[in-house]
């Protein structure tokens, strides 16, 4: 799929510095009520098949995709995640080659790419080489899940200054305070998670979870995005209307695992129902 | 010197290292557990009660004891030894866990996990929680697992469940990662003991805080049987509990201060544990704190290696980095051959069997006290006692009688 003209002057815009994550989502949000954003880790099973991941998600008309890059230590992960980012660093995949990705990625796909990984990937690097490096590879932003925005001051003034989004994740166990506090520094999106917990798990989606979103919103007006054990139709359909982002991650990997690019395929129909 | 008299907006660092750094998730669960570390230490009867514990419990305070057959055999420093190897469950782990035990009974938390690497900290945590009625989960690698079957073989029968982590390098680090994820999850019920000092914030403080109790006795024991304090204290270091431990109690003095790391085959060798004393580490972000990691140039975690499990850890404690940095602890490393040297002298000529990561600060100390006068006096932290390793003891020192031993048990076994 080749990306549409707005899309390119989008991707051109990105040099100038403002942010576009929010703006692309609002854009597709006026096309479709519910978007699509899944995962892929970088380098498993391998590249390629990471690209033809790719190709189904494109099909299935994801708008936004995290590439996770491994890490030794993912301990924000469950074990599905855990075993990718080990089997991929085992195979030898090195930081530069996931930018590398990146890149490729964002020029052929239409959907728009995140990085996604911990804060060690990016403190060794350096942050504003890492930044650099995201732009050049047309990220438009990173979760970085064991950086807390207290610590995160310096990195999301450089990503201001590069049009970058850092995506700030809510949690059901935050104060109000914390929330709002997290509301002030977001851009983007907001990646809401749906409950405690490491990925994989089955949520209940249900009046707990609608509360929670409620409880976001009070504290900002970017589209929200829910993940955390998002794995089936119902799931999206409770979704609708509640938030603005469905996101996927062990589940698709899942599929991939039992039966590669077919149960993927199907996978991805069986959601749109 | 106070440690942990932090600037504004900087609680738990120390200089550039430590910090807090965890998923979003664990935000409340970590400040709740920071208040009430405030409070307990604020509290003078709480550490009253931690030292009234600890009396009755495991038999503190732990002796002195001088080596006088080593001290002549080495014709230099007077070496004087701090006991911990005569703690409860044999080692100065319990220190650690009995405090923590007071911390989550005042959280009014029911159960309690922990990671381990050699066992000695998973064995120490599920005595503490038998005692205090908690539930007990022990993470610990499959590696360790299957290398320390005795340390899990009491877990289990104390109660604990112990879980053998199968995931990356299956050892210490991967038995922390597990831990977090389990914490993530059952943060409402659940306090996660951390067995040294390391990890986020409060973990480095409120682990020092306990084991500055090893510091505290031996001042002054020191200055009672040596008639002054001592020039130098070795004390081994993996996470760097211990060491931070028997090191507070010398902060203010004139002492130098040795941390001993794994040097395990060597420099260069890229099998060992030593951040500090070689230049392999670099400083890196994982785990929940900043510090030195050995790590390749991605920031991915290198393979460990040392003849003690206990040493066996990417990572070490920041506010030793800080004070290495500042010039006030020296770094140095034992490599497994000394070790197994050092193991051996100690035990022949003054009886003693110190834990073989202990033996990291004695062969460190047989290295400098022939240097040293004779009116000079060194202090050896033996965080733990060795016999109870005796399958560990007797491969390192490769006791072919104990080999055959253990060929003649698993005949009598048989088959099941």
């Amino acid at each position: 799929m080749e990306r549409t003209e707005s899309e390119k002057q989008m991707a051109a815009g990105r040099a100038s510095g403002a942010d576009h994550l929010e703006a692309y989502l609002r854009q597709r949000l006026a096309q479709k009520p519910l978007l699509l954003m899944t995962h892929v880790v970088c380098g498993y099973p391998s590249f390629d098949d990471n690209w033809r991941e790719l190709e189904v998600m494109a099909e299935a008309g994801v708008d936004l995709v995290e590439l996770q890059f491994p890490f030794s230590e993912p301990s924000a992960d469950g074990p599905l995640f855990v075993k990718a980012n080990q089997l991929s660093l085992e195979r030898g995949v090195r930081r530069d080659q996931c930018f590398e990705f990146m890149a490729r990625v964002s020029e052929h796909f239409p959907f728009k790419v995140l990085m996604m990984g911990y804060y060690n990937t990016v403190f060794k690097m350096g942050e504003a080489a890492f930044l650099d490096a995201l732009a050049k590879a047309g990220g438009c932003g990173y979760i970085v899940p064991d950086l807390p925005v207290q610590e995160a001051g310096h990195l999301h003034q450089l990503s201001a200054e590069r049009g970058l989004s850092p995506i700030v994740l809510m949690t059901p166990t935050n104060s109000d305070a914390r929330l709002e506090m997290l509301g002030q520094v977001a851009r983007g999106m907001i990646y809401a998670v749906a409950r405690k917990g490491v990925t994989g798990d089955k949520t209940e989606m249900g009046a707990d979870l609608e509360a929670f979103i409620a409880r976001c919103r009070q504290h900002t007006s970017l589209p929200v995005g829910v993940g955390f054990g998002v794995s089936e139709k119902a799931d999206l359909d409770f979704l609708q209307g509640k938030a603005e982002i469905a996101i996927i991650g062990t589940a698709a990997l899942k599929a991939w695992e039992e039966g590669g690019e077919t149960a993927l395929r199907k996978f991805f129909q069986g959601l749109a129902g | 010197m106070d440690l942990f008299d932090f600037a504004d907006g900087r609680e738990g660092y120390y200089g550039d290292y430590g910090g807090a750094f965890l998923p979003e998730i664990l935000t409340t669960t970590i400040e709740e557990l920071q208040a009430c570390f405030r409070e307990c230490k604020s509290d003078p009867a709480f550490w009253q009660e931690f030292v009234e514990l600890m009396r009755s419990y495991s038999g503190r305070p732990t002796p002195v004891t001088y080596l006088e057959n080593l001290s002549n055999k080495l014709g230099g420093a007077r070496i004087y030894v701090k006991r911990e190897d005569l703690g409860h469950t044999g080692s100065h782990k319990i220190n650690n866990v009995m405090g923590q035990g007071l911390v989550c009974k005042r959280l009014g938390k029911k159960r309690v996990i922990a990671e381990t690497g050699a066992g000695q900290h998973g064995f120490a945590t599920a005595t503490m929680a038998a005692r205090f009625g908690f539930e007990c989960k022990i993470y610990m690698g499959a590696v360790d697992v299957a290398r320390q079957r005795p340390n899990v073989f009491w877990m289990e029968n104390l109660g604990a469940t112990v879980v053998a982590v199968e995931d990356g390098q299956r050892t210490l680090k991967d038995a922390i990662n597990e831990c977090l994820r389990d914490w993530v999850t059952n943060m409402a019920d659940t306090h996660y003991v951390l067995g040294t000092a390391c990890g986020p914030h409060p973990f480095p403080e409120m682990v020092s805080f306990f084991q500055a109790i090893i510091g505290r006795e031996a001042r002054e024991q020191i200055v009672a049987e040596a008639g002054r304090l001592p020039d130098r204290v070795f004390a081994c270091v993996g996470g760097g509990s211990n060491a931070i431990g028997i090191f507070q109690g010398f902060m203010d003095d004139n002492v130098e201060l040795v941390g001993v790391e794994a040097g395990g085959h060597g420099p260069g060798s890229g099998l060992h544990a030593a951040r500090l004393a070689y230049d392999d580490a670099s400083v890196g972000v994982a785990q929940g704190y900043k510090t030195y990691f050995l790590q390749n140039d991605d920031g991915n975690m290198l393979e460990t290696h040392s003849i003690a499990a206990g040493l066996d850890y990417i990572g070490i404690n920041p506010i030793l980095v800080n004070l290495w940095q500042q010039e006030r602890v020296r770094f140095e490393a034992a490599t497994d051959d000394a070790v197994r040297e050092a193991l051996q002298l100690t035990m022949r000529t003054e009886g003693l069997i110190p834990a073989l990561e202990s033996t990291h600060a004695f062969a460190q100390a047989i290295v400098e006290a022939p240097k040293m006068s004779k009116d000079e006096v060194i202090l050896i932290n033996q965080s733990g006692r060795g016999d109870k390793d005796i399958f560990t003891v007797a491969d390192a020192i490769d006791d072919r009688h104990w080999r055959q031993f253990i060929r003649d048990k698993a005949a009598e076994y048989g088959e099941d």
